[in-house]
């Protein structure tokens, strides 16, 4: 038996579950997909009082298309949305980035909602919430709250969510069609952590470049949007000239770490080489394809 | 003593159930309680893929689930993947390409490889690769397990088999 004991409560529906948040005041936690949290509490190094399982609550998972939105129920798989057609038309960023969330069975347990609540910021979907501008949806006992992706993380594996809180949706404007867009991730083996990953996507009308989004991830403790990197772009076009100079002005506005998986000037060249491999990438489909 | 709960699912086709304390993994609720040791336990923390089995079809970590969480599920182990003593394709393949040595890995192998088949019957060597990187051989290598799926991916393509 490798957890601790703790209290198992399986409710049906959201307002049991945050009861259940409120009655054991911050010392349980909620079970989604499992595929970070379980091993956490193998190792023993989450010990929660009460876990909370979210799995029986069957209207926290839907992908519903709406206004000009993709809103998404926490409990949505990440396997479900790897092969979700409205997905892959409305957000193919975000269809790219979950074919690299972990392995085939770890996607058929994640869940989107899980993924954001568990911030780790070496992972796809912190990064593609705040590249596309996303929004989350909180309950807790004195109701709902909506919050941005630079709102919700708050440093490693932290968010601004209360412990009476839990994630119920999550919403992403859909991206302007034609739109480029790459997710470049690099890992000593596929399917793990990235060392470093770059979300992009660029609107270009004409010669212009009218929007450029350029966000890491696993370069600093939350996913960092790359503002002046994009301005570059914004400014100067798609030309080779200007991706070189957004991906050297990308180096320069991290702040990694260093940590048994790489240094933290590794992680600063690798920053500049994806931002270019992504905006490379980005540019050659966009239009379509 | 801990307080146990009842779990009630299905396991290949039948009807099972055992009572546990509800912080037992759903793998070793297949072991210690249902008697099924083709599942291995590995690194239980959902890294070498050792324990997957399938949930409901799907390929998933048996050390990454809790045992109650299975309750009312259909479960799929590698004791059930022949029928009525006949290898499936699959583990025909595994045979005759020397997709295994010392055997620790290959039911998640299989198992993982079988959901991999029934998303995508034609995979390309790379998408097998990708596929079964989410198990961990340390002995054969990979060479001879991809080669297996490949050949069993011919073989389901052609027989009634095929989901």
């Amino acid at each position: 038996m490798k957890p601790v004991r703790f209290d198992y409560h399986r409710p049906a529906t959201v307002e049991e579950a945050i009861a259940l948040l409120t009655r054991y005041g911050g010392e349980a936690k909620l079970l989604a997909g499992g595929q970070s949290l379980m091993p956490l509490m193998n190792f023993r190094v989450a010990r929660p009082a009460a876990l909370i399982d979210l799995n029986a609550i069957a209207s926290l998972a839907y992908i519903r298309e709406d206004d000009g939105h993709l809103r998404f129920g926490a409990m949505t798989r990440q396997r479900t949305i790897e092969f979700s057609p409205v997905v892959r038309r409305r957000l193919p960023l975000l269809a790219e980035a979950t074919a690299l969330v972990g392995h085939l069975p770890i996607r058929t347990r994640g869940t989107i909602g899980g993924s954001l609540a568990h911030a780790d910021p070496s992972a796809e979907y912190p990064a593609v919430l705040t590249a596309l501008e996303g929004t989350v949806v909180a309950r807790g006992p004195r109701g709902e709250r909506t919050l941005r992706a630079s709102e919700l993380f708050e440093s490693y594996l932290t968010t601004n969510l209360h412990p009476d809180e839990m994630l119920i949706e999550v919403r992403v404007p859909a991206m302007p069609e034609g739109a480029g867009f790459a997710f470049e991730e690099f890992s000593r083996r596929h399917g793990d952590f990235a060392i470093v990953g770059i979300a992009a996507v660029l609107v270009v009308q004409g010669e212009r470049c009218t929007a450029a989004r350029l966000v890491t991830a696993g370069a600093g403790p939350v996913p960092t949007r790359l503002r002046e990197a994009e301005e570059i772009l914004e400014r100067g076009g798609c030309s080779a000239a200007a991706i070189e100079a957004a991906a050297r002005r990308a180096a320069e506005l991290v702040e990694p770490d260093t940590d048994i998986h790489a240094s933290a000037a590794y992680r600063r060249n690798l920053t500049r080489v994806l931002t270019g491999r992504a905006l490379r990438r980005a540019i050659a489909r966009m239009g379509g394809g | 003593m801990a307080d146990l709960v009842a779990v009630r699912l299905t396991v290949n086709g039948q009807g099972r159930e055992g009572r546990c304390e509800t912080r037992k993994l759903l793998v070793d609720f297949l072991r210690e309680d249902l008697g099924l040791t083709g599942t291995h336990v590995g690194c239980e923390h959902g890294l070498c893929g050792a324990c997957t089995v399938l949930v409901n079809g799907e390929a998933a970590r048996s050390c990454l689930m809790l045992a109650v969480q299975a309750d009312g599920v259909e479960v799929l182990t590698i004791e059930g993947l022949s029928k009525d003593g006949t290898p499936h394709p699959l583990q025909e393949a595994f045979h005759e390409h020397h997709g295994l040595q010392c055997g620790f890995c290959t039911p998640g192998m299989l198992l993982t490889a079988l959901d991999l088949l029934r998303t995508n019957s034609r995979p390309s060597e790379a998408e097998i690769r990708q596929g079964l990187s989410a198990v961990l051989c340390r002995c054969t290598g990979y060479q001879g397990i991809v080669k297996a799926v490949q050949a069993a991916a011919l073989t389901l393509g052609r027989s009634p088999l095929k989901e």
